[in-house]
This record gives structure tokens, C-alpha cells and sequence, in this order.
């Protein structure tokens, strides 16, 4: 057990530092789940390509710079203490990526790789179908064989800035007759084909970070089917594992959260009832608490070991964390609470509640937690299904 | 950055958790409990002959010459087990502050008799207001203020306390401190006391994650064997979601402990508040656990007959010894918070 840093992790913090104190913009950015913001976010994704910060994992040839996973993880620990924007290209970099290293041939990776880094393709999820949230392998949407590829049929919907995407990533029911998790394949969708549709909505926060996409025989060419046909279940799995392991929320992000948090702390506690003084320090607690478990995750995969349903338990502490972390914070506010961005009393440009409505969503999306508990109880701690 | 145990420590950890499930079987842990054991126990001499007590003395004095991580890592599997001696009080709280001293050789002399299991001190802090098997102890190593002494146990006055754990025997230490008694004073022995107290509470968090992971076990070999509606009550949701809530809470703050002992290990200048979030966590997560794994029981494990009572009870004296999670996330908050009042 070594839990110092080594010379040339040390080193990797240096640099991002040092870059993204040069480069991270002033002034928060409008939210990237709205379209004006969303341009914004993507001149700041194709600075963080163009310096080779957008997918530091990634092989130099893809677009990154082989950092290891100890890397990244000190890179993300920069990249939100530095109060970076929020990512809008996550779900290609981090959700639709690793799923390609996993699954993909030699011709995907080349092609589509470099494009995801650069923010040249924007990339949604595409897996929540109106009848189909929690129980996945519900999912309807339908992919018909046809000379060179296959049309694709059905509704996906709450596809996060899927209005503001080029492409979805996701399951769709290739063999009708076979049990409900066989018989799924896993495509890559274009959105702006003949055949496809798609429709913003607003999400309880006003912005139109939701959508559903409407396919009605959108044509899909062979080269664009993620693993084999009829296995695409698997490649779900895959995914579910980044999302809800390690990459779709850092501990640096909440380490950052916690750091704010403590800030308001100190500017509001005067007025503040006294409990709350614990409730920070509970809110740092659990912060500490995640980054260290995942050092202990991330050693275990350099070492070798499969990240596996232990992910689960990961999402749930992370996304109820986060939570409490920002109840804690509208807490500390008091009255000035519910204050929204153009108030002029809001405090960090009312940050706070959005912060909160955006946490409320973590319990829920990527597998609800009741899911994710289901699947700790039966995968981790072995409680029998039936 | 390499956050695992080493093959060596994995294997010691082995070794103990083998040696336990033999020497240390919920039967023994009922029988302390209950009290019908008196004395020394058979276990103590095996765990001395194993290394455990002088983990942390040199080994000229019969220590093992190793530091906090192999400690945090052996008492995890002394809390899994239940280990009813004072292996805490001893291992991680006297040896290492009579070693502070060692270069007196009436001290040296006590340090390897208690290494090697032929002689027992223990240690009455400022802040532990009860020692636990203070009865048992051939000697005991007094904190008054800023002075350390030393005294016989016929020198000393016990005036019992019973805990809800029946293990644990716990007495009010009073001692009339003399010239010749003492041992040495001033700011290093308050220092040696107050490192004494944090690596307690070290060793207390890390009991408390052994606690916690053998009262989930219980509950789900219960769960998965306990039928009603005629299925295994594993497979309701509502059973489950106790049980992922209880390992969840123990997964999460086992990262924390392990961290302190790293930080004990090097002397990091912030020690002091990474044991006390991993004090604070590890008490709350196994308090959890306790409450879980006995909702999960149900009635049985209501049961004097069932042994979840016997961990569970050492979960509520060890959580609120060594500071409690209250105080140790005040102590936290006064380390980060840097509010100006």
C-alpha cells in the first residue's frame, strides 16, 4: 500500500493544472442541456481535444494520451477543482467509448473513435423506451434485416441532449421470438437519416436536455452494429458498468462539490442554524469516503480485475452523496434558496438549486437505485433472485 | 498510488482469520460474554505465539517490528470474529506507548512479558474513562496530565462498570501517583497519549468493519435460508435493499480506515482528522449494520440463543468508545471548517 502519488502521476497533475488554469473559462458557461449553451460547451470540448485533454485514457492514436486510470482520475480531480465545464460529450467519451473498446472491430474503433474525442460527433443514449426504464430488456424498438444492414423501427425516449446530437448508441429487439434479454442488438444510430426524427423536451429543471427519437425504418449499415447480432445485451451490461463504475462521475467532481460546499460554509454559517455544521463535514466525509474507494477500485483494475456489479454500489453511494450534499447546501441558504440565476441576491449565480435538481436525477437515471440495489443484493452479497 | 493490501499482509490476514475460525468460535465468544470464563484465555497465548500483541513493538522486544496498516488489517479480522480479549487495548494502545519509554529497562522488561503473552498491561488514558480487562492486568500504564506512570495492579483501585457487552470487563481505574512510579512527564508523554488515543481509534474502526461484515453475513446466509410466503426471504426486495444499505455503508468506510493507517504509517501531518473520518464512519457503518442484520433476523435474532446480540453489543461499546462518531466529525469539521467565529 502506497498511497502517495507517484513522480510521474505528480507530474500529469502539474501539467493539467497548469493547463487548465490557463484555459478554463472565467465565466461559468450557460448550461450545456440548452442549445445556445451547448455551442458554448462544444468550442470548450474541441479546446480540451485540440490541447489533448479530452479523453486522457484513450490511446494517442484516438485522440488521448495513454494516460493510466490512476491518471485520469487525478486528471478529473483537477479538471472540477479548476470549476471546467460540465462535459457534454460524456456520453460518446465515457458511455459509448469504453463499450467500443470492449466490443468494437479494429475498422469502428479507427473510424469513430477520433470523431468522438474531437466533439466532431456528438453522441446520445438511446436505451429508455416509453415502456421500457428499470426493466430494459422490456425494450420494443425493432431492427429489420434488409440488404446490406438493417431499418430500424420504434420510440426511444428521455435521451439526454439527444435534440442537440448527431447519433444515439443503443438496444434494439432483433429476433422477436427469443427471450426478452436475447434478441437484442446493439446499434449506432444516425439521427439526422431519412426515417428519423427527433423532438427536445424540457426536464424539470426547464432545460431542453431531454428528447425522444422517433425511428420509423431508419437504415443502419452492417459496420455500424456494436458486437454481434443478437448479443447486444452484452454490450449493454458493458456499458452499465462504465456508467455506473467509474466514469460517469468521478470522485474529483465531488471532492470540487465538497470544496464548494465548505466555501459556503464559511461564508453563511453565521446565519445558519449549528446542526448544519455536521452536515457538511458528513457531506466531506462521504466525498473522502468515494475517492478512496475508488483508488482501491482503480488498483485492482490496473491489477487486473474486472470492474464488476460492485459498480452498482458505487452509483448508489455517489448519486445519494450527491444528494445530501446539496440539500445540505440549499440548507445553508436558507431563503436565498430558491433564488435562480437572475436574481440578484442568488448566491453563485444560484448554482445551488440547479446543482440540486440536476443530483435529484442521479438516483434515477443509469438504473434507478432500486435497480441498482436489486442488483448489488443478488450479484455482490449472492441473495437468491427467485 | 497503490491502494491494497500486499501479498504478505493478505496472507497474515489469512493466517489470523484461519486461526480464529479454530480458536475463536462463536461458542468462546458466548462463553466471555457470559462470563463464565475466568482468567487468562487460551486464545491470548495463541494470538502472542501469532505476533498480534507486539505487532508494533521492535522486535528485540518480542514485537513483529510491523506498523498500523498490518494492525488495521488484523483487528478487522479480530472484529469479524469478536475477539472478546483486549487485543485493541494492548496491541494498538500499550505496546506501542511503553515503547515510547523502552530505553527504561523496568519498562523494556513489562514490553516483552505483554509481546509475548506471559504478562498483561494496559493502559488508562485521559480520555478513556474505563479500561477494559483491568482486572486481568499485572500492571498498569497510568496517564495523569502530562505524566505517565506505572503502576502494580495491587497499587491500583478497580471499581467495575458493567457493559452491555458481557466481554468486555471495564473498570474505574483510580491511582495515587508517587515519585517512584513515574515513568516520564511532559509534552511528549501528553503527545504519546494523545497518538495512543488516535491509534484506539484506529483500531476500534477497523474492529468495527470486521463487525459489520460478519453480522451481514449472518443475515444473508439467514435470508437466503429463512423461509416465508413459502420462498427464501433473500428474495424480497425489501430484504435485499437492508442488506445492500448495510454493506454499502461498510465497502465505503473501509477505504477510510485503511487511508488513516496509511497516514498513521507515515506521519502525515493530517493523520489526526483521517482517523477520526474513519472513526466516524466505521462506527456509523457498523451501528448500521447491527440495526440491519437484526431487522433481517427478525425474532430469532431477537434471541438471547442467536450470537448476532454478541456482535451487535460490541458494535454499540466500541462505536461510542475511542470517540464516538459525534465527536470525531467535530474534530474533522475543526481540522477543514476553518470558520471564524
Amino acid at each position: 500500500m502506497d498511497l502517495r502519488f507517484s513522480e510521474a502521476e505528480e507530474a500529469f497533475r502539474e501539467e493539467a493544472r497548469a493547463w487548465l488554469a490557463a484555459n478554463v473559462p472565467d465565466a461559468p458557461l450557460p448550461s450545456g442541456d440548452t442549445r445556445e449553451g451547448f455551442a458554448e460547451h462544444l468550442k470548450w470540448e474541441r479546446k480540451l481535444h485540440d490541447a489533448g485533454w479530452a479523453a486522457v485514457a484513450w490511446p494517442k492514436r484516438y485522440g488521448g494520451r495513454d494516460a493510466t486510470l490512476m491518471q485520469w482520475l487525478v486528471f478529473e480531480e483537477e479538471y472540477w477543482r479548476a470549476g471546467a465545464p460540465n462535459r457534454v460529450t460524456q456520453n460518446g467519451v465515457f458511455l459509448l467509448a469504453p463499450s467500443l473498446f470492449a466490443f468494437g472491430t479494429e475498422e469502428q474503433k479507427d473510424r469513430l473513435l477520433p470523431d468522438i474525442a474531437a466533439a466532431r460527433t456528438l453522441w446520445a443514449q438511446g436505451w429508455s423506451e416509453p415502456g421500457a426504464g428499470s426493466d430494459l430488456a422490456a425494450l420494443q424498438s425493432r431492427a429489420e434485416r434488409v440488404p446490406g444492414g438493417f431499418r430500424l423501427y420504434g420510440q426511444k425516449t428521455w435521451c439526454t441532449r439527444g435534440a442537440f446530437c448527431d447519433a444515439i448508441f443503443g438496444p434494439f429487439r432483433t429476433d422477436p421470438a427469443a427471450a426478452p434479454h436475447k434478441g437484442i442488438t446493439y446499434f449506432l444510430v444516425p439521427l439526422k437519416a431519412e426515417g428519423g426524427s427527433v423532438r427536445g423536451t424540457g426536464r424539470l429543471d426547464g432545460d431542453e436536455g431531454f428528447a425522444d427519437v422517433f425511428l420509423d425504418g431508419v437504415f443502419v449499415p452492417d459496420r455500424d452494429v456494436l458486437g454481434p447480432v443478437n448479443e447486444g445485451w452484452k454490450v449493454a451490461m458493458g456499458t452499465t458498468s462504465s456508467e455506473r463504475g467509474l466514469s460517469l462521475r468521478s470522485p474529483g467532481r465531488f471532492m470540487a462539490s465538497a470544496a464548494r460546499l465548505i466555501d459556503l460554509y464559511r461564508r453563511y454559517h453565521a446565519s445558519a442554524d449549528p446542526t448544519l455544521r455536521d452536515r457538511v463535514v458528513r457531506a466531506f466525509i462521504d466525498a473522502e469516503a468515494y475517492r478512496w474507494f475508488t483508488f482501491e477500485v482503480a488498483t485492482q483494475m490496473a491489477e487486473g480485475k474486472a470492474l464488476g456489479p460492485e459498480a452498482s454500489a458505487s452509483k448508489i453511494f455517489w448519486s445519494e452523496m450527491d444528494l445530501a450534499l446539496h440539500e445540505t447546501a440549499l440548507a445553508l441558504l436558507g431563503p436565498q434558496a430558491e433564488l435562480e440565476s437572475g436574481a440578484s441576491d442568488a448566491a453563485d449565480g444560484g448554482s445551488w438549486m440547479k446543482g440540486y435538481q440536476f443530483a435529484l436525477a442521479g438516483p434515477i437515471y443509469a438504473g434507478t437505485n432500486e435497480i441498482q440495489r436489486n442488483v448489488v443484493a443478488e450479484r455482490v452479497l449472492g441473495l437468491p433472485r427467485k | 498510488m497503490r491502494f491494497a493490501l500486499t501479498p504478505e499482509q493478505e496472507s497474515s490476514r489469512r493466517t489470523l482469520r484461519e486461526l480464529l475460525a479454530r480458536a475463536c468460535t462463536p461458542a468462546q465468544v458466548r462463553a466471555a460474554f457470559s462470563g463464565s470464563e475466568r482468567g487468562k484465555s487460551a486464545l491470548w497465548d495463541q494470538l502472542a505465539e501469532f505476533g498480534l500483541l507486539g505487532l508494533l513493538a521492535d522486535p528485540e522486544l518480542g514485537g513483529s517490528g510491523l506498523g498500523p496498516i498490518e494492525l488495521a488489517a488484523l483487528l478487522e479480522e479480530c472484529g469479524r470474529a469478536a475477539v472478546p480479549d483486549p487485543v485493541l487495548e494492548t496491541s494498538a494502545v500499550t505496546v506501542p506507548l511503553l515503547s515510547a519509554w523502552q530505553s527504561d529497562p523496568r519498562i523494556a522488561a513489562w514490553l516483552e512479558r505483554l509481546t509475548t503473552g506471559r504478562g498483561l498491561v494496559l493502559s488508562a488514558l485521559d480520555a478513556t474513562p474505563y479500561v477494559n480487562g483491568a482486572h486481568l492486568a499485572d500492571a498498569l500504564l497510568v496517564q495523569v496530565g502530562d505524566e505517565a506512570h506505572l503502576a502494580l495492579r495491587s497499587e491500583v483501585e478497580l471499581l467495575p462498570q458493567e457493559s452491555v457487552d458481557g466481554a468486555r470487563r471495564l473498570f474505574r481505574v483510580s491511582f495515587s501517583p508517587r515519585e517512584d512510579s513515574r515513568v516520564a512527564r511532559g509534552p511528549a508523554v501528553s503527545r504519546a497519549f494523545a497518538e495512543a488515543f488516535d491509534r484506539g481509534a484506529l483500531a476500534a474502526a477497523a474492529e468495527l468493519l470486521g463487525l459489520g461484515v460478519r453480522m451481514i453475513e449472518m443475515a444473508i446466509e439467514h435470508a437466503k435460508t429463512r423461509r416465508q410466503f413459502g420462498q427464501p426471504i433473500g428474495t424480497f426486495q425489501a430484504v435485499k435493499h437492508h442488506l445492500v444499505d448495510a454493506h454499502i455503508g461498510i465497502a465505503f468506510a473501509r477505504p477510510l480506515v485503511y487511508r488513516a493507517a496509511h497516514s498513521l504509517a507515515h506521519a502525515d501531518p493530517e493523520r489526526r482528522w483521517h482517523v477520526s473520518a474513519a472513526k466516524a464512519a466505521a462506527s456509523e457503518a457498523a451501528w448500521r449494520a447491527a440495526r440491519k442484520a437484526l431487522q433481517v433476523h427478525g425474532a430469532i435474532g431477537y434471541s438471547f440463543e442467536h450470537d448476532l446480540h454478541l456482535w451487535m453489543k460490541r458494535v454499540w461499546a466500541l462505536a461510542a468508545e475511542w470517540g464516538d462518531a459525534a465527536w470525531h466529525r467535530t474534530r474533522v469539521a475543526n481540522a477543514i471548517l476553518g470558520e471564524s467565529v
